[in-house]
């Protein structure tokens, strides 16, 4: 078996460090994610479960404890190297889709690709193009995000998650703000993309039923896993080669 | 262009949020246009009145003049004996540059002189039947006083003919004496010192005390007429740099051992002039720059706070600080590269409507080499003026933009 992803060890974040508003929001958390996997983050409002994902996609360090993505230990890297961890790595999806108004739908798409090696050349327009008619959006690569609607918004922002072909998809209330079918749809699409590209994905969720179809639960309470389990009723989850 | 292609996607980003936000954009370069084109047109206006000025004044006197030193009191002091002196200072007669051939010799082989010419000038009367007039007579090689002071350009009679018997005079004193081409006119300079010469043309140089009292003849004749013979009392110089002109003289002086004086001495105040008028087009110049650089900084401060959420995504998708630094500089240069080359255009448009439609006093040359600095500065500035706001949206902390609203 090969290294996990994404390993957390003893890894706590506090805020306001050192004044007399210091608060700890993370308390020691162990949590090992492994390629392939398709896990739901759940938990109630202020539970930590933002804060988790920031530190896990490199956005924010742990006060304490150390993160390893990839194998390679992350709390002695510098904000660069973090950032160029951070663009090789991971593929972020968030609730408000966040795509850049002034560009089109396919440079959104290319922008990971060309704010890391400048102009894209044509295999990456080709990959660019090909995610997106995979997301059902062949026809809109010259379209601006606000042409679409919200649930085109959050298929491009998936095909622009996974134009880096990431080792790690990290979803933040995906389907947050899509009515349901929009919401099954983009949450089949990410299921696909774990089973295709075997990139483990790491969904934050306030749906129950949305987390009831991921492979994996883990819930978060007051800052601590309060559970960690496969989902039965799943299918069995596929390895990579 | 290497520094298009390393910055490929820093440059699109930053024309792409330049034209999302086109009021914005337009507003700042207009601003920017506006600043430059006063910067250009007055630097041409203050540019040309200047060179007017200086073309004025030397038009009629030479860049650098070499005389012979004043004639001064030797006083022998014994060592060890009080001695009281009454020291009264001495007459200065005219006379001669020594061994002016060899100076002259020497002079023209300077590389920073343009022309030389050698000659004699002194005080006489001219008269002509019950008329008389105090003039000063100028003994001069033509062909090497033209290339000094060019008075054929400025003739209005006759023709710049200036040989034994045959005078050039202004037009001041033909109009006293009611002279005429071909009239003769009696010089005279003393005792068995006078002569009768025809006059052959009239010039009018501007300026009334020389229209009214030169009388330009040959050298050898006035060298006679001043009992000067073989002697010249000036030797009159043009160069090519004519704001070096008093390092020139104070050169001359250390190699000829004579008194050189430059224009920039004899005109002192019309220099202070000049030059608290260009300090002045600096301090404007300087407070344009400084309220376009206070305008480029706010319009890219309220930009980047525009562009928080955006600067969030784009560090969430791994993009360095310094790339985000850089897109924000870009902006700011590229507004002030464009509003500096149209205001640059407006202002040198303002040159031509002046030139067309002003008073007509003097003419401002349409000086293009205005064009390549003020763009330069304007570009510098916007980017200057970008690197504060620029810094704050590097620093962003990506977790906290992404969500901003």
């Amino acid at each position: 078996m090969s290294d996990p992803i994404l390993q957390l060890t003893g890894v706590r974040k506090a805020f306001a460090v050192g004044t007399p508003a210091e608060v700890e929001v993370l308390h020691g958390l162990d949590l090992t994610l492994d390629s392939g996997d398709f896990a739901a983050l759940v938990g109630p409002s202020g539970s930590g479960k933002s804060t988790l994902l920031n530190i896990i996609g490199l956005l924010d360090r742990p006060t304490a404890g150390e993160l390893h993505l990839l194998g390679q230990p992350t709390r002695e890297l510098s904000d660069a190297d973090r950032t160029a961890l951070r663009n090789r790595a991971i593929g972020f999806v968030f609730q408000f889709h966040h795509l850049i108004p002034a560009f089109n739908v396919l440079d959104n798409v290319l922008m990971p690709l060309m704010i890391r090696d400048g102009k894209p050349g044509g295999a990456e327009i080709d990959r660019a193009r090909a995610l997106l008619a995979e997301v059902g959006l062949g026809g809109s690569e010259l379209k601006k995000p606000s042409q679409i609607s919200g649930g085109q918004q959050q298929r491009v922002a998936i095909a622009r998650a996974l134009v880096t072909e990431p080792a790690l998809l990290l979803a933040d209330e995906p389907t947050g703000n899509l009515d349901t079918r929009t919401a099954e749809t983009v949450f089949a699409l990410l299921q696909r993309f774990n089973d295709e590209f075997g990139c483990a994905v790491l969904v934050v969720t306030h749906d129950p039923r949305l987390a009831a179809s991921c492979r994996r639960t883990i819930e978060l309470v007051d800052g601590q896993i309060v559970g960690d389990q496969l989902t039965t009723n799943s299918t069995p989850r596929r390895h990579r080669p | 262009m290497r520094l298009f292609d390393s910055l490929w996607i820093e440059w699109r980003i930053a024309l792409r949020f330049l034209l999302d936000s086109r009021l914005q954009t337009a507003l700042i370069i207009v601003g920017i246009a506006v600043g430059s084109a006063v910067v250009v047109f007055i630097t041409a206006l203050v540019n040309g009145l200047q060179d007017n000025l200086i073309d004025r004044t030397l038009g009629t006197q030479a860049h650098v003049r070499v005389l012979p030193p004043d004639e001064v009191n030797q006083i022998v002091r014994e060592p060890g004996v009080i001695t009281l002196v009454l020291d009264t200072p001495r007459e200065q007669p005219l006379r001669s540059i020594i061994n002016w051939q060899a100076v002259l010799a020497t002079l023209d082989q300077q590389a920073d002189i343009r022309a030389v010419s050698p000659l004699i000038s002194g005080p006489a009367l001219a008269r002509r039947g019950q008329a008389r007039a105090s003039v000063a007579l100028i003994g001069i090689v033509p062909e090497r006083y033209e290339r000094i002071i060019s008075v054929s350009d400025d003739l209005i009679a006759g023709e710049f003919r200036v040989e034994a018997g045959y005078a050039v005079i202004g037009t001041e004193l033909a109009r006293e004496l009611g002279l005429g081409i071909g009239d003769k006119l009696r010089i005279d300079a003393g005792v068995e010192r006078q002569a009768v010469v025809r006059v052959t043309g009239i010039f009018e140089l501007g300026v009334r005390e020389l229209d009214s009292r030169y009388v330009y003849l040959d050298l050898k004749q006035v060298q006679t007429l001043l009992d000067l013979p073989g002697g010249v009392t000036q030797i009159d110089l043009a160069i090519d740099k004519i704001f070096e002109a008093s390092r020139v003289s104070e050169r001359l002086t250390r190699l000829t051992g004579l008194e050189a004086e430059s224009w920039m001495e004899k005109n002192r105040e019309l220099l202070n002039a000049l030059e608290s008028q260009t300090l002045s087009t600096q301090i404007v110049r300087l407070f344009v720059a400084i309220s376009v650089a206070f305008g480029i900084a706010s319009v890219m401060a309220v930009s980047v706070v525009q562009r928080t959420r955006e600067i969030g995504i784009l560090r969430a998708m791994g993009s360095p600080r310094q790339q985000i630094l850089r897109i924000f500089l870009l902006q700011g240069g590229l507004v002030g590269l464009t509003g500096s080359s149209i205001g640059g255009a407006i202002g040198l448009g303002l040159v031509v409507v002046f030139n067309e439609f002003g008073p007509g006093l003097f003419y401002i040359p349409l000086d293009f080499s205005l064009l390549p600095s003020a763009v330069a500065i304007a570009t510098l500035t916007g980017i200057l003026s970008a690197a504060l706001p620029a810094r704050r949206g590097a620093t962003y902390d990506p977790a906290v933009a992404i969500r901003y609203v």
